[in-house]
């Protein structure tokens, strides 16, 4: 088939995909709505949620897990269309804000507390279910990521995977008692790091165009 | 050069949201316009490995399948040569594999190359050979003959709103097989 050919049966397709904007934002909704029926279903909130909800270091483990579901979000979505420019410097904010807690958290605990923090109660628990939350968010930004056209199918699954964990780890924040900066530092981002590494596996296989 | 450069983005830019909102001569002459992009830049890369034609039709086909992932605000050459360069690195990685395959003789790569070249050149025959009939017909009536989609519900007896699915399925079978096999 010559060029020109193939122009004119191109030309008279009409049929155009839904705009990545609405495709993001619909994402985003599923996989929050996913996230929660699972989270809901199998663990729930912690029986003293009301009163943990008045503690700064319970509440600071929300702000870092929605930060950097919101950064990972605007990131996966130029990374999902080609020509956007912008690399992961967004996605430092989190990180960075967690530093900084878990220094001034260095700074108010006594030293023979911090292995303690560290370690924490729910170690194990938290490895396993974040990845277990994000797994089905994970499946749906796949989704939107073949809907789109990454130019590095890798690092966007990465990114859609970090996203899934942030997701996931934000209902997981709710039912965990360890409320440290030295826990949270210690386990989430090892966690968060498991779906990002089966994001950026599976999207080379599935996310091809 | 850089004015030349701006004309030519801002008429693509037209064209384009001109397509977008239904304007089927403006969608023609984008895609030609975008075409002619293409093959000088596959042309200035491909070297005697890949067919720089197929770089243009396997662009083209993602262009008009993924033309949701071009944002109004954004610029049209960026996107399009982002594109270009997804799918000549794709064709290039391709290659690479067949060729690992094909260099246990070296006597038969050196046979082999020149048929490599044209079998390259029809990789969008073979796929329309793999399309089931129905589609098949429909995307050659319209492609290859140039019939409307109201001859070509005529004369296959089918309604319009058939004739669409089948040619976008059918686009759609095409794009994904392209370069496969």
């Amino acid at each position: 088939m010559k060029t020109d050919d193939l122009i004119r049966g191109l030309s008279a397709d009409r049929v155009s995909g839904m705009g990545m904007d609405r495709v993001w934002g619909l994402t985003l909704a599923l996989a929050v709505i996913a996230a929660g029926v699972v989270f809901f279903a199998t663990m729930g909130p912690r029986p003293d949620f009301g009163a943990a909800a008045e503690t700064v270091r319970f509440i600071f483990k929300f702000i870092v897990t929605i930060v950097l579901a919101a950064t990972a979000w605007l990131v996966l979505r130029r990374l999902s269309m080609p020509g956007g420019r912008g690399g992961l410097l967004p996605m430092v904010m989190a990180p960075v804000m967690l530093i900084a807690a878990v220094l001034l958290e260095l700074a108010v605990l006594p030293s023979s507390n911090v292995a303690m923090s560290v370690i924490g109660k729910n170690a194990m628990v938290c490895l396993v279910a974040i990845p277990a939350i994000g797994l089905l968010p994970l499946v749906i930004f796949l989704a939107g990521l073949r809907h789109g056209a990454p130019e590095r199918p890798g690092l966007a699954g990465m990114v859609a995977g970090v996203l899934a964990g942030a997701v996931a780890a934000t209902f997981y924040a709710a039912h965990c008692t360890d409320d440290s900066p030295l826990f949270v530092v210690t386990w989430y981002p090892l966690a968060i790091a498991i779906v990002a590494v089966a994001g950026a596996v599976a999207a080379r296989i599935v996310v091809r165009w | 050069m850089n004015c030349v450069a701006h004309a030519s983005e801002t008429d693509l830019r037209k064209l384009l949201l001109a397509a977008i909102n239904g304007d089927e001569a403006a969608y023609q002459r984008f895609l030609t316009r975008a075409a002619g992009l293409v093959r000088g830049f596959a042309r200035r890369r491909c070297g005697a490995l890949v067919d720089p034609e197929d770089i243009v039709q396997e662009t083209l086909l993602a262009v008009h399948l993924k033309r949701h992932t071009w944002q109004t605000d954004a610029a049209v050459e960026p996107w399009l040569y982002a594109i270009a360069r997804y799918k000549l690195v794709d064709a290039f990685r391709r290659k690479g594999r067949r060729i690992e395959v094909d260099i246990d003789g070296l006597a038969d790569v050196l046979a082999a190359e020149p048929e490599a070249e044209t079998l390259m050149a029809r990789d969008v025959e073979r796929v329309l050979d793999c399309l089931p009939a129905g589609q098949r017909n429909v995307v050659e009536a319209i492609s290859v003959d140039g019939r409307s989609i109201t001859e070509t519900a005529v004369q296959f007896g089918m309604n319009e709103g058939a004739v669409r699915v089948a040619l976008h399925r059918g686009l759609k079978t095409i794009a994904a097989r392209f370069g496969k096999s």
